[in-house]
């Protein structure tokens, strides 16, 4: 019989390993799903990982387009991994990624149709600032009132989904719009629109500030004083509150980053790809980044990578979807399970496993 | 845009080393690409629209290859999505849901050789864009008339997608066509604000019939409306939405409004081919058969189902329009004069109810 037996520390080995090892495990047993699929399961696997980056009909394109699509991930991620890892639990970013984008939106759409250079930037604070308060209400509640932090924030996605639609069909409707909902389209006014700063690669104002933030956040974590109490507060709570850590401060802290990283991702994702508020906005970047945070091991870098992954799930998911019929369901499947042997492989880096031997009478 | 001038490079390339094969003369072989809102198995909207192209594929054979994408959100993806379709060689894409629109556009303007077909929408800012829509408003008002005869509690229900002219449109004609027959019948609207959420659907239908409704239209793309409809043994009836659902009949379905493509996208497909494809407006209805009456079953009384076939076929022959006067807007002002019909423009835009709706449009 196989036995668990806890490790002393997590193994180092495990904690690198475990992702590689999840992904390999995903692509095996995804190949079978899609082979009972009826479909190819080789060719399957190699027009998602494969096609999108080497394919040449379609790399010029799918390339770049995953900076676009995994730049608001990271920037989430990011924000919610100092959180997880002082055992803050920040589940809501998604609504606060729509709060930021309709902040911004509506910042900048408040004084069409003037023209000026100083909108994008005015633009931008605002988003951050729209994703901060947002998440300042669960904050709040927990350091004054002690509720729950997971179940306020995730909640509040929903209260956020709510005032998306009515923003859409309301205040900032498009009033050239004959009626339907939906904003002006940002990204087709040149002082409010977030456009590729580099033609061909993808790379806009968003991914920019994604990759500043890897930086910013990894020189937090290793090099100053709060990225050591955010470690410490969640290995050792105590042993925080002696070292005179205030757990209400951290709290506030770590909140407020990830809202607002997650504000200026909404932010920068209505202002540029998606291009104006309407009542589909939300597509779940908020949800898919806390995916995103575990399987980058809550390192900055980390991130970086599983934020590409997870880009590339998603594009080369939907070249298999078109190019090989696969229905939407069974890609979506896939992408569970990432998620999944991620979580069942980890078990390895706390737990080793044992033969269980005969117990002595 | 550089990335424009880029892709449309690309494009170029991509059209010589086909051997031209998307110019404007015909073609031998065309590549027909589908993109639904939902997924195919909806047994709704996007599962007629698959219907249609399955219709394409069955009409040319071999000179026609179809491909499809379900499920694509209408927002940043479905640029994407509409892009990796032109560069896998499609020559007509029809992007089947109105929140595709500027998604369309901008790829066609990338694409000029590729045909795009936009479904539902309003905005043909290339020439190689065309948009076509059905007067679904005309199966409204015939389900207007049943609801009407056959309420008990004079209480009406419409689940509404999203307050856009197109719904208020049907609710209108739903509506005026109910009172018509029954002058003291109430309307309730809920608004689910999905096309297709089966759990949402479905409690805006128990909502409704918790209110004591029991006529329930729908304007989502589920059957779930109609599940909640037949848990009540038959004292609340409902209609299929988008395809003929016939799993519920004869009740609590008693029949249906059927979204029939095949002929435009087997029209459209065929023109691609012969070169003969120019970009159009074009909104078909019963007439047309693109609108098409699903069975009125037994549940509704000969009387009411003969009424019922009578208006419709009058609609088909041009004798009878749903909006024809005298008709009042919501807050009393006139809208149609006696025996005017609504101009088009008028339906396209429609942000109003009209006189006698309690409900009020969400602002």
């Amino acid at each position: 019989m196989l036995r668990l037996e806890k490790r002393p520390s997590p193994s180092r080995a495990w904690t690198i390993a475990t992702p590689v090892v999840a992904v390999i495990l995903t692509m095996v047993a995804g190949g079978i799903m899609f082979a009972m699929l009826g479909k190819d399961p080789v060719e399957a696997i190699r027009t998602i990982f494969w096609d999108p980056l080497f394919n040449a009909q379609f790399a010029a394109y799918s390339r770049p387009q995953l900076l676009v699509k995994a730049g608001p991930l990271i920037l989430i991620a990011l924000g919610l991994s100092l959180g997880f890892r002082a055992g803050i639990w920040n589940i809501g970013a998604e609504g606060q990624y729509i709060m930021g984008a309709i902040f911004g939106a509506a910042a900048g759409l408040a004084v069409y149709p003037v023209e000026s250079r100083l909108i994008f930037p005015v633009m931008i604070i605002a988003g951050g600032l729209g994703g901060f308060l947002w998440a300042m209400i669960p904050a709040i509640l927990k350091t004054h009132f002690r509720t729950n932090e997971i179940l306020v924030s995730l909640l509040l996605v929903y209260v956020a989904q709510n005032i998306l639609s009515s923003m859409a069909l309301g205040a900032l409707r498009n009033p050239e719009g004959g009626g339907f909902p939906g904003s002006r389209n940002l990204s087709q006014i040149p002082a409010m629109a977030n456009t590729e700063l580099v033609a061909g690669t993808g790379m806009h104002w968003g991914v920019v500030v994604a990759f500043v933030a890897v930086i910013a956040a990894y020189i937090l974590l290793q090099r100053h004083i709060l990225g050591f109490q955010i470690k410490l507060a969640g290995q050792a709570p105590r042993a925080a509150r002696f070292a005179g850590v205030s757990p209400n401060r951290l709290v506030i802290l770590c909140m407020g980053i990830s809202g607002a990283l997650a504000g200026l991702a909404g932010f920068f994702e209505v202002s540029g790809p998606a291009g104006q508020i309407s009542i589909d906005f939300a597509t779940g970047y908020g949800f898919t980044a806390i995916i995103v945070a575990f399987l980058g091991r809550l390192n900055p870098l980390g991130i970086l990578l599983a934020g590409l992954l997870m880009a590339l799930t998603y594009i080369g998911g939907e070249l298999a979807q078109f190019m090989l019929g696969l229905p939407s369901a069974a890609i979506q499947a896939f992408q569970g399970m990432l998620l999944f042997f991620l979580l069942a492989v980890d078990l390895l880096s706390n737990y080793r496993i044992r033969l269980a031997r005969k117990e002595i009478a | 845009m550089k990335r424009r001038t880029l892709l449309a490079t690309a494009a170029l390339g991509l059209g010589l080393a086909f051997g031209g094969a998307a110019q404007a003369q015909g073609m031998d072989k065309a590549k027909a690409c589908f993109v639904y809102v939902g997924p195919i198995g909806d047994l709704g909207w996007s599962y007629q629209h698959h219907q249609g192209a399955l219709a394409v594929k069955e009409a040319y054979g071999d000179k026609v290859e179809i491909a499809w994408q379900e499920s694509v959100p209408e927002g940043a993806d479905a640029e994407r999505v509409l892009t990796q379709m032109a560069l896998s060689g499609c020559n007509i894409i029809f992007t089947t849901s109105f929140g595709y629109m500027d998604a369309t556009n901008a790829v066609a303007a990338k694409f000029p050789d590729v045909k795009f077909e936009h479904a539902t929408g309003y905005k043909r800012e290339h020439p190689n864009v065309a948009i076509y829509n059905a007067r679904f408003y005309e199966g409204r008002a015939i389900q207007g008339h049943i609801a009407g005869k056959m309420t008990k509690s004079n209480k009406i229900g419409y689940i509404g997608s999203f307050p856009i002219p197109e719904v208020i449109m049907g609710i209108n004609a739903y509506y005026l066509h109910a009172k018509k027959v029954n002058p003291n019948v109430e309307l309730t609207v809920v608004w689910a604000y999905t096309w297709f959420d089966p759990a949402k659907e479905a409690d805006a239908a128990k909502a409704m019939i918790e209110q004591g409704v029991d006529v329930i239209a729908s304007h989502t793309d589920s059957t779930a409306p109609l599940a909640e409809a037949a848990k009540t043994n038959g004292a609340v009836i409902g209609f299929g939405q988008a395809s003929d659902m016939a799993d519920y009949k004869p009740s609590p379905r008693v029949s249906s409004i059927i979204d029939n493509w095949a002929p435009y996208y087997v029209k459209r497909v065929g023109q691609v081919l012969d070169g003969t494809w120019e970009s159009t407006d074009t909104w078909a209805g019963i007439n047309e058969g693109e609108v098409e009456i699903g069975e009125i079953t037994e549940a509704v009384p000969a009387d009411v189902k003969a009424e019922a076939e009578a208006m419709r076929d009058a609609i088909a022959a041009g004798t009878y329009h749903p909006f024809t006067g005298p008709i009042n807007k919501q807050d009393g002002s006139a809208w149609l004069a006696d025996g005017v019909t609504a101009p088009d423009g008028d339906l396209l835009g429609m942000t109003f109810y009209v006189e006698g709706i309690t409900a009020e449009i969400p602002q």
